[in-house]
This record gives structure tokens, sequence and C-alpha cells, in this order.
């Protein structure tokens, strides 16, 4: 795959790396020239020392030809500008943008980003693993927007445990995926019980959110 | 009307006291507070200190109910972002980003935003000043509005033309009006180059 990475910060060093060792065509577009030097002595002439948001050096990193693009800077709104301008000027299939403020995912998804990527919602996401829940978490939104997949924790003291499914009256466009029992993947079946501890993975919508989380969680 | 300014520098400090005296509802948006020091004491508007591309931010603005919104800070991306996030998350009607580079200002264009380009602006304005003459850019290139403090021209140069026909003229070697016409060829000859 030929593939596009703006912003040598660390993510963009490694994620570089990482691609040309499995063997994959890479370019990389840095702004600052001392950075771009450094990388490209250690990887070998692969990068532009430039501002990987203007076209001539997009162009001059050939996306006209690139499979996928990565914009990894450490700012949002050079991400953004990134790959909006290697969709509109040179067609990328697929472009892949970090994002640091984890409410900017929605906007991006919604300006044709392809996929997001938020380290802040990851880790956000490993802690709150820690910590007894009394909320929905949110584990990922799904491609096309609107959708997204949350996980409930069912406690003792959740409206819904003991109940079999077909009993819950989900909200529309709501689908439980699946529980998750210890480390047991239980299929989610009408007649499935919940029990206390489970952990049910569903897909919701937006507006179906909150009847989920009182149905689940209470108020 | 109510108007949110993102970035408080010379232009959206001057831009927000504008519409403020105008009697506009002004938001002004910037992440430096000192950068509110631009804002003379009179002006009767609302600061918020934060960053205008965080969707936090512009909530407590209140973007929602906003008419229009101005991205003016120093970085295009930045600008451009502010503009969509309002456009797209806030619903706002009008959306106006300036952005200096003046490729990424007409791809946005194509996006639905109205852009400002310093570049285009500034550009245009000298062509037609170097042309033309001050008086037909509408204003933006302004005359002088007093005389130069006076000074021995430098030897050869067109200014010199000028100063000596006025000495030939005090010297009556010289026909009255001589420094006159060759004032107004120095102003209006385009010189060599044109």
């Amino acid at each position: 795959m030929y593939v596009v990475v703006i912003g040598g910060g660390n993510v963009g060093f490694y994620l570089t790396r990482e691609l040309l060792q499995a063997g994959h065509e890479v370019v990389m577009i840095e702004k600052n020239a001392s950075r771009a030097r450094q990388i490209a002595d250690e990887l070998g002439s692969i990068v532009v020392p430039n501002d990987g948001c203007e076209g001539r050096y997009q162009e001059m990193a050939g996306m006209g030809r690139a499979d996928v693009v990565a914009a990894v800077t450490g700012d949002d709104e050079d991400n953004l500008v990134a790959c909006q301008v290697a969709k509109m000027h040179f067609n990328v299939p697929r472009a892949i943008a970090r994002v640091n403020n984890p409410k900017n995912e929605a906007l991006f998804r919604q300006l044709a980003i392809d996929d997001t990527v938020s380290p802040t919602r990851t880790i956000l996401g490993v802690i709150e693993h820690e910590i007894p829940m009394h909320d929905l978490l949110h584990l990922a939104e799904l491609e096309g927007g609107g959708l997204e997949i949350v996980e409930a924790q069912i406690t003792a003291d959740s409206p819904v445990v003991g109940r079999e499914l077909r009993d819950i009256p989900l909200p529309d466009g709501t689908s439980v995926a699946v529980i998750l029992r210890g480390s047991r993947a239980v299929p989610a079946r009408p007649e499935t019980r919940l029990t206390d501890g489970d952990r049910m993975l569903a897909i919701t919508s937006a507006d179906g959110e909150p009847e989920l989380r009182r149905l689940l969680i209470g108020d | 009307m109510r108007v949110i300014i993102i970035g408080c520098g010379r232009v959206g400090a001057a831009t927000a006291v504008a519409l403020d005296k105008r009697g506009d509802h002004v938001t002004v948006i910037d992440i430096d507070e000192h950068a509110f020091a631009r804002l003379p004491t009179d002006y009767s508007g609302v600061t918020i200190r934060g960053n205008g591309t965080d969707e936090d931010v512009l909530r407590s603005a209140e973007a929602e109910m906003a008419d229009i919104v101005m991205a003016l800070t120093e970085g295009d991306n930045r600008n451009a972002m502010a503009a969509q996030l309002a456009k797209h998350v806030f619903g706002v009607p009008r959306v106006i980003a300036k952005i200096n580079d003046p490729l990424r200002a007409s791809a946005y264009r194509t996006l639905g935003l109205e852009t400002i380009c310093r570049t285009n602006i500034l550009s245009e304005a000298l062509a037609t000043a170097a042309a033309e003459g001050a008086a037909a850019t509408n204003g933006m290139v302004e005359e002088p509005t007093a005389e130069p403090m006076r000074g021995v021209p430098p030897a050869g140069s067109r200014a010199e033309a000028v100063a000596e026909a006025a000495v030939a003229e005090d010297e009556g070697t010289a026909e009255p009006g001589t420094a006159e016409r060759a004032a107004e060829a120095l102003a209006t000859d385009p010189g060599e180059e044109g």
C-alpha cells in the first residue's frame, strides 16, 4: 500500500517506521526542517520537509496515487485541513486523522474524514474500565456516523438484572450485540438472562441512547 | 445581530469595536487573556478566554444563537476548523474565515465558507495603487495627510528634478508653473517600469 503520513512527531515517526518494516511504501511530510532531516537520517530519504496542509507539497509526496493519508500531528486543526486538502485535490480513498479533543471526532466524520483515532478517548476508556461505572461507556462510533457501540455494566441494582432480553423494551434502532460474562462472550438471544456483573455491548443511535441508559442503569 | 469573533488580534479587535459601536451583540474569543487589552474600555460586548476550535468554548459563547461567526486568528487551519465547527455543529447561518493562503481560501469556498484573504486584498490594492494611484483603491491605499518634512532630495533622483525646477522658478530662470508640472509628472508618471 502507498501511505502518506503527515506530521513527524513521535506518532508519525513510529507509524512510518512500522509501515516501512511491514513492507509498505511510505512518504512523510514534516514541517520542521531539522526534525525532517533527523527522520530522514534514520528512515531514509522519504521525508518532504514542508507544510503537509499545502497542496503542492502533498503533490510532491505523491498524494495523487496514495491509498491512505494519515494526518497525525498534535494539532486537530492541522490534521483536519491536511485530510480535507488530500480528499478535495487528490481524491485519496481513505483519510485517517488523529483527534486530540474527542469531541472533534463527530465533526471530522461529518466532514468526510474516513477514520478518526482519538488517543484521549482510548485512555479515557481504559480509565473508565478501572472504576465503577454508572453510565454507558462509549466504545466506538460506527462509520457513516449516527450509530455507536456502547457498553453498559449490569449491577445488582440495575432495573434489568434478572430479566430476559426479550422482556426489555429496547428503544427503536437499538440492538444488543453480545453479553460479556467474566471472560466469556454470551450470545444475545431472546432468552438470555442478565445477571449482576454482566457487561452488555449494544449498538444504538444518539436518539436512542438516553432511553437505553434509563432502561439499563436507571435514573 | 449576534456576532462571535474568534481571535482578538488587530483585525479581530477592530472588527469587534466597529460592530459593537453599531449596536450588534458581540462576543470575542481569544486563547490569550492579554489580547483583550486591544479592546477599548468602552467596548460593551462579551469576552471569553478559550480556544475557538473547541466545541465547549463555542457553546459557552452561545454559538447556536449566533447570526454570524468570524474566524480571524493568525492560523489559517484554526480558522478553517473553527468556521466549519460553527457551521456544521452549531448551524450558524453565516461564517467567515480569514484564510491568507489564496489556494486554501478558494478550496474552502467550495465547501461553503465565506473567506477573506489578506494576500489577495493587499496585492490587488497595491497593484491598483501603483497603476492608477491611491484614490483608485477605494480607500484601501490612503494618500498622505501632510507634506513630508523638507530634506534635500538625493542627487539624480526624480524628486531632485522637482526641487531644481522650484529653485529655478524662484530665481526667475524658469517659467512659473514649471515646478508644479514637474511634480505632477512625478505623481502620475508610472516610471520606467510602467
